[in-house]
């Protein structure tokens, strides 16, 4: 069947092997501290590792009769988004009705470490008291972005799950029969973005050559509709510069050919990133066929062959650098969703196309099958213990494929599949050909999987073209000319200008707008690098002489201290 | 009454000055400050006091920016024209006037308690917010008494000066750079005072967050749903290459 070739367009996508998930948080630790440790985003994470079940966060922002996020398909067909469409959008812009308040993210906080060394002498050890990152005043901490962490809190918070709550007694929470996995979250970069259907100013944007959605911060009036559009609710107010900020997709990073943060850091090694070359012409309509269910298989469709040469040509026709048409053909996620229909989408039912894939977990099943005297590795007895394993196939279902139990099982099989093959080739006997046929594969495609899955090499787990007009001599290079607002004082040094008495949210609040006019006009009447003054990184330091920005200058609050400081 | 030279000063120069620091303010903040040209949302701290609040002021102030302009550029000749009686006129922009002020001071009289009394609102608010409440207030105020004035001049059936044949015609007469600083110094103390705050809220409107009234996104109506831009090809100064060698 083959379809016409509309524009071809291309993506970098991510695929999340869940199997491999350790929840040990350091995509998220790594990303806040690269992009989110200012003051105004304390509360956002643009990465987020979710225990499943449980609420996530914001609390429960999966349940989309409540929040309006994503598209819905209208009688007529068409897709327009949940919480309503342009006319709406404008009616409601005075107050948006449906905007997530600061609880259902948490309220962040700080401790009162002062406290600690000014207390005055008494019988008492102090203590530093949890102080509000947005009064200052002391608070007490009820709730954070991970409070259900590894199933904390039990059936008492796990049940509020929205999915939990749809498919009812399938999910046990007695000690003995509670399952758990992570779910790391970040921006899926969708392919038909509500966030960017919603906002009024036109200041978001998917990204021509890479589809990374951004938001364009100067362009950007704070109206608050991409926060409610989003249904992954990825989008986040920034409260001290009212302004949305976003997962970036680390573009600084992946326009050079580097993985992102989250990726780079990944204990586990579980997160792939690759081109998706993609027809953007059929995206309209695969987003907005009939079924839910279908979903999955429409977005499928929608991804182009890179091996194909007409596809090839298509690409070349519309300005694909030859470049990324070979990365595509080398993408792990093109492999793992498309070729091998092992990574599915987050919530298709969404309808925006979202372009994280994850590759949902094989529950703990050797285990479970050796215990029963089973041979836990034996092909037949574990494709037949699927519909058995600890986490409800259900559950997988209604988070990846709209609640159709069939791909869920087919990947799964398949993950036992390279298991069972794997281990013959392990023991030395000869490769059973009949094991991967019964997933409908080839022996080499199981062990091409299996280097890709269970080896994940590097260079094979990311495959990232760098940008147009990026010189591939330039691969890796970023110019580390550092944060623009990390000058003394400012937002990047945990401050908003000037004195600040208590933590970064105190004292006399200054907009935003006043040091980023001094730090814009700096930029833009400046020759060279500008930016305000930086810090010395001691790291780099020889012990000779004082170098520019070793002490903060005092005369000048900020600006150019270079020449002063010498 | 014959001008004197302060009415020269306020109704003859005092206009230019502000439209000139309006539109330059304007244009100078777009240039530098773009960055801090939003709203300054304050929902994610507070929503159920400002989902109420906020749209009553905001839908009120638009009726009442609308009756301006009705009321300031269309002449009287036009109305008499049509057929409209002077009585009809004013009965319908006092009650009309009226019940849109009235609206609008209550919203944002909400506003500011809200602001007040919500801890996060009241620590994110500037010097720069607290002049500019106090501007919009004394405004909104001075207007309502302008509309009262003329409602209780009208009931007792006095000839109250009409701001038709002062205010208005000195308003047109500003903008083809012929003021006409004998009829705005013929109205009564309570437009005048009115005019003036207005003239000072106009003077901050650049260098607040009103702003953001300036970026209504009424274009959104018409662009299809989904953006998409190119690559900023222009070369950041994070971008741009460094020299090679031992420079």
């Amino acid at each position: 069947m083959a379809q016409k070739i509309g524009k071809v367009m291309a993506q970098v996508a991510m695929v999340m092997n869940l199997d491999k998930c350790i929840g040990c948080h350091t995509c998220s630790v790594t990303c806040k501290q690269a992009w989110t440790n200012r003051s105004g985003v304390e509360y956002v994470w643009f990465n987020n590792v979710e225990t499943r079940p449980g609420q996530g966060y914001p609390r429960r922002h999966e349940d989309q009769e409540r929040w309006q996020g994503g598209w819905r398909r209208t009688a007529a067909g068409r897709l327009k988004p949940r919480a309503g469409g342009r006319l709406k959008k404008l009616a409601t812009i005075f107050a948006n009705p449906k905007m997530p308040s600061l609880q259902d993210y948490y309220e962040p906080w700080t401790y009162d470490y002062e406290h600690l060394v000014t207390a005055p002498l008494g019988d008492d050890i102090p203590g530093a008291r949890p102080r509000s990152l947005i009064t200052g005043d002391p608070m007490r901490i009820e709730w954070s972005a991970n409070w259900d962490d590894d199933l904390a809190g039990g059936a008492e918070l796990a049940s509020n799950d929205p999915i939990v709550q749809k498919i009812g007694d399938k999910v046990r929470f007695e000690y003995e029969q509670a399952f758990m996995f992570y779910l790391p979250r970040i921006c899926e970069h969708c392919l038909n973005p509500s966030c960017v259907a919603s906002c009024p100013s036109g200041a978001m944007y998917k990204r021509a050559e890479d589809g990374i959605v951004l938001v364009d911060q100067d362009r950007c009036r704070g109206w608050r509709m991409c926060v409610t559009g989003c249904p992954y609710k990825k989008v986040y107010f920034n409260h001290k510069t009212g302004k949305a900020e976003k997962c970036t997709l680390c573009y600084p990073r992946v326009e050079v050919g580097m993985p992102t943060v989250c990726s780079e850091t990944c204990v586990g090694r579980l997160r792939y990133l690759g081109v998706v070359l993609y027809d953007v012409e059929r995206v309209g309509k695969a987003a907005a066929v009939k079924d839910e269910k279908d979903l999955y298989e429409a977005q499928l469709d929608v991804f182009l062959d890179p091996d194909d040469p007409e596809v090839q040509a298509a690409a070349i026709r519309d300005g694909i650098p030859e470049r990324w048409i070979d990365s595509a053909r080398r993408s792990p996620v093109h492999l793992l969703a498309k070729r091998f229909r092992v990574a599915l989408p987050l919530h298709p039912e969404y309808r925006t196309m979202p372009m994280v894939w994850y590759i949902p977990p094989l529950s703990p099943v050797v285990d479970a099958l050796s215990e029963t005297g089973h041979d836990g590795e034996d092909a037949d007895n574990l494709f037949a213990a699927i519909d058995t394993l600890r986490i409800p196939v259900e559950y997988l279902a209604e988070l990846f494929t709209a609640g159709d139990p069939g791909p869920v099982k087919d990947v799964l099989a398949k993950l036992a599949a390279m298991r069972s093959y794997m281990r013959r080739i392990n023991l030395g006997r000869r490769p059973d050909e009949s094991i991967a046929e019964a997933v409908g594969m080839t022996g080499a495609d199981i062990e091409r999987m299996y280097r890709l899955l269970a080896l994940a090499k590097y260079d094979d787990r990311y495959v990232i073209p760098t940008a147009y007009g990026v010189d591939e001599a330039d691969r890796g290079v970023i110019d580390e000319i550092g944060c623009s607002l990390d000058f003394e004082g400012g937002p990047g040094m945990g401050g908003m200008g000037g004195q600040v008495p208590f933590g970064e949210a105190s004292g006399q609040p200054q907009p935003a707008s006043v040091e980023t006019f001094h730090a814009l006009r700096d930029r833009q009447t400046s020759d060279g690098h500008s930016g305000p003054a930086r810090r010395l990184n001691l790291l780099n330091w020889d012990g000779n002489g004082r170098p520019p920005g070793l002490f903060p200058d005092r005369r000048r609050p900020a600006g150019r201290d270079e020449e002063e400081a010498r | 009454m014959n001008p004197t030279a302060l009415d020269y000063l306020l109704w003859g120069a005092l206009p230019y000055v502000v439209i000139a620091i309006l539109v330059g303010g304007t244009v100078w903040r777009y240039r530098y400050d773009r960055f801090g040209w939003t709203t300054r949302s304050s929902q994610l701290y507070e929503s159920r006091l400002l989902r109420i609040a906020s749209p009553v002021f905001h839908f009120g102030l638009l009726v009442v920016i609308i009756g301006h302009v009705v009321g300031l550029l269309i002449p009287e000749s036009w109305t008499d024209a049509v057929g409209i009686t002077n009585d009809q006129y004013h009965v319908t922009a006092l009650t009309l006037g009226g019940i849109a002020g009235v609206t609008t001071l209550g919203g944002i009289a909400l506003l500011i308690w809200r602001r007040r009394t919500t801890g996060p609102v009241f620590s994110a608010t500037t010097v720069n917010d607290k002049v500019m409440y106090l501007v919009l207030v004394a405004a909104i105020l001075a207007g309502l008494t302008t509309t009262l004035l003329s409602a209780v001049a009208g009931l007792n059936g006095e000839h109250e000066v009409d701001y038709r044949e002062t205010v208005s015609p000195w308003f047109r007469s500003v903008f083809i750079l012929q003021p006409d600083v004998a009829a705005m110094s013929a109205a009564t103390a309570a437009f005048k005072l009115h005019a003036l705050i207005g003239l000072a809220l106009f003077a901050l409107f650049p260098f607040t967050r009103l702003v953001h009234a300036f970026s209504a996104p009424v274009w959104y109506l018409f662009r299809p749903y989904v953006v998409y831009r190119t690559r900023d090809r222009e070369p950041t100064p994070a971008a741009r290459p460094t020299r090679r060698g031992w420079s």
